[in-house]
């Protein structure tokens, strides 16, 4: 627009100081505004934000048949087939759910701007504080596992890792293939000397989440290190966005090694390694055995909510939940009606819809508390309660 | 392209049109006045917002934010400057490729070639500005990648043995392929702006040049060239200004690192591809409003670059008017 400079002083200085006096304005009146301490800060600008938002517009008092949610993308292929499924039996419910990652589920749950919103993570104590719509509900919906994919020439699926080689690779501490560690957890597979090249998602994600999870959990190294996050500081390795780009990379590149989320991995048919669970077995990810493993902690809790590395011969330890998050009282309650029948149906008979997705259907005492859950959601008066179970 | 301004106001007619239109009735002059405005309160209410945005990050890290090489949201320690390097190294070789090749792309385009394989070669180059970024993206990693893992590394490893700039572990990925990249990204901006601008260069330079028995390089060299010279500038200026702000395609090829590269084969990340990346899921203390920072911070290395670029564009119209009153 300005390639050609124009002759004219005054052209020139205006469109010069524009931007400068922009800038210059911004942050004097940034400067001027109140100096009070930064949680106050944080929940006046998420609230002067939120009705910018186009979810914003949806009316809480809409009619009882739509809901609306936002929230994480793992949550999406199996939200909408599950969705869809629910719309065919009941045509007058339409629920609209928006990937817009968990975060931003969250903020616009806590701006009270939908109906429900999803996490990978339950949300924190301090998450909570700032939710303007009053008790917050967190309902376990999915679970899903981490499979350790790798890409090395002439070596088949199903190489053996224990937890402690698993957390000294992604240390940087087991720098080479034929390291003695993995050679002798590995008798008969021939090794190669290359560098392990190490990938990550590079994106935060409920994946990464859970991994760095199970890497604290069996490595104190890692737990006083990068520690547990949807984004760490890694201490080796390159970082590719999303389950494909991790996957694309593994799959393209020699002698590379990373994280992909099982449903990916199986739909792609990709390479896996077994690793060794807390019973001293070595687990292949698998449906079964991700469920075999959430099975094994039946009283989960939005605080205490990790089921990594649980005991069990058959658990693949590397897994966790996703959660959707609700308000004890519902405004209105034909629309709180309609969310927790959706919910509860999600946790339960939509749960057949999940392992044709390749997620992993939750196991029965999860949906027995998904449920109790669900039962504390009352109407407007604070008493009636919105789940009529048959 | 031609600046109205320049033009000298002709009597008669137009002269009568012009002053008719700078007596605008009140309705007239408020409606464009709101039009014009518009952009200022824009970039307003935008910075204010951001900066808003961003406060708590400010005022918790202060200028540690800024010279901090540590981003680790677990421990809520957020420090942009690997993120800054890695900015300016990628538009830097992005800029180093794609200004000499541009600028000679544009000259045969302009000059160099027949009229036929003009036309076409300048749609070509203009269907490649219109390829989403995302394509050029997947291309660089899908394709390009392994290229350069297997053919192009090895043979720069070779040179310096494997040490210096091109030292270290043999990817693909990193910052000289983000550097690629971009510049291939960047090379449409960049060919056909100034094009444009090397053909208008008035033909009686040209032919007058030509009558005092300059050769065809003499011409380009001392004759078009200059005379465009501000033009090009311009087209490297937007060429940077995209370099600079380009998002997924570069987090696909560099590697998302939260360290510096140690050579050019090392992978990083920029400010663009950080946002890009951990945008979404920002649910930990400070995480969002560092985020929103590090755009803030782009934004400013924007605006530097931009005005830098028109100072310099502004120096460069002098000399040129100096150099004339000389001659």
């Amino acid at each position: 627009m300005s390639i050609a400079p124009s002759d004219s002083k005054l052209v020139h200085r205006a469109r010069w100081t524009l931007p400068v006096t922009a800038v210059a304005l911004a942050i004097g009146l940034a400067a001027c505004s109140s100096t009070s301490s930064s949680p106050t800060t944080t929940k006046a600008t998420s609230a002067t934000t939120a009705p910018a938002d186009p979810y914003a517009q949806t009316d809480l008092h809409a009619p009882a048949g739509t809901l609306t949610g936002a929230g994480s993308t793992f949550d999406q292929p199996l939200f909408t087939k599950a969705f869809y499924a629910y719309n065919q039996k009941n045509s007058g419910v339409t629920v609209n759910y928006a990937s817009i990652g968990s975060g931003g589920g969250i903020q616009q749950f806590q701006a009270n701007t939908v109906n429900f919103g999803a996490s990978d993570v339950p949300m924190s104590p301090l998450d909570i504080s700032k939710a303007t719509g009053g008790q917050v509900l967190q309902v376990p919906v999915a679970l899903g596992g981490v499979s350790i994919s790798y890409n090395v020439p002439g070596v088949a699926t199903g190489l053996k890792l224990t937890p402690k080689v698993l957390a000294d690779i992604f240390l940087g501490n087991v720098k080479t293939w034929d390291n003695s560690e993995i050679k002798s957890l590995n008798p008969g597979v021939k090794l190669p000397s290359n560098p392990i090249q190490v990938v990550y998602r590079s994106d935060g994600s409920g994946t990464t989440y859970i991994f760095t999870n199970y890497l604290s959990t069996v490595s104190t190294a890692w737990s006083s290190g990068p520690g547990t996050g949807k984004s760490v500081s890694w201490p080796v390795g390159v970082g590719q966005k999303g389950n494909e780009g991790v996957a694309g990379f593994i799959h393209t590149t020699p002698y590379t090694l990373g994280y992909v989320e099982l449903a990916y991995a199986i739909q792609n048919n990709f390479t896996y390694a077994k690793i060794q669970n807390a019973a001293g077995q070595y687990v292949s990810p698998s449906l079964s055995s991700v469920a075999a493993d959430a099975a094994q902690k039946p009283n989960i809790t939005s605080v205490d909510f990790s089921i990594v590395n649980q005991t069990g011969a058959a658990s693949y330890p590397i897994s966790g939940y996703s959660w959707a998050l609700i308000y004890q009282l519902q405004k209105t309650a034909t629309t709180g009606q309609t969310l927790v029948d959706v919910l509860d149906w999600l946790t339960h008979a939509g749960q057949s819809q999940a392992a044709s997705l390749d997620y992993v259907p939750l196991p029965a005492n999860i949906q027995q508390l998904a449920r109790a859950t669900l039962l504390q959601v009352t109407g407007p008066d604070g008493k009636t309660k919105l789940l009529t179970t048959s | 392209m031609t600046d109205l301004a320049t033009l000298p106001p002709r009597p008669g007619t137009a002269g009568r049109l012009r002053r008719l239109l700078a007596v605008p009735d009140g309705a007239y002059r408020g409606a464009l006045g709101a039009v014009a405005a518009l952009f200022g309160i824009l970039l307003v209410v935008f910075v204010v917002s951001m900066v808003m945005q961003a406060r708590p990050t400010f005022a918790h890290f202060g200028l540690s934010f800024l010279t901090s090489t540590k981003w680790d949201p677990v421990h809520v320690h957020y420090g942009v400057l690997v993120f800054l390097v890695g900015t300016l190294e990628t538009t830097a070789i992005a800029m180093v490729i794609a200004v000499p090749i541009g600028l000679g792309c544009a000259l045969a385009l302009a000059f160099g070639i027949p009229q036929r394989l003009r036309v076409t070669l300048g749609t070509a180059v203009e269907l490649l500005a219109a390829v989403p970024s995302v394509v050029y993206g997947l291309w660089g990693l899908l394709v390009v990648a392994p290229w350069v893992r297997t053919i192009i590394e090895p043979a720069l490893a070779k040179i310096t043995g494997g040490h210096g700039p091109f030292g270290g572990s043999q990817l693909g990925v990193g910052l000289l392929l983000a550097g690629v990249i971009l510049a291939i990204m960047v090379l449409p901006t960049m060919v056909a702006i100034s094009r444009d601008v090397l053909m208008a260069v008035p033909e009686v330079e040209i032919e007058g040049a030509f009558a005092l028995g300059a050769t065809r390089w003499q011409v380009m060299r001392r004759v078009v060239v200059p005379s465009a010279r501000s033009g090009i500038l311009g087209a490297t200026t937007l060429a940077t200004g995209r370099a600079l702000g380009e998002t997924i395609a570069v987090t696909m090829v560099i590697g998302n690192t939260d360290h510096l590269a140690h050579s050019l084969f090392g992978t990083t990340q920029t400010m663009a591809s950080l946002i890009a990346n951990e945008f979404t899921e920002a649910t930990e203390p400070f995480h969002l409003s560092s985020l929103i920072a590090v755009g803030v911070l782009l934004l400013v290395v924007a605006v530097v670059v931009n005005l830098a670029a028109r100072l310099l564009v502004r120096s460069v119209g002098r000399q040129r008017a100096i150099g004339i009153g000389v001659l």
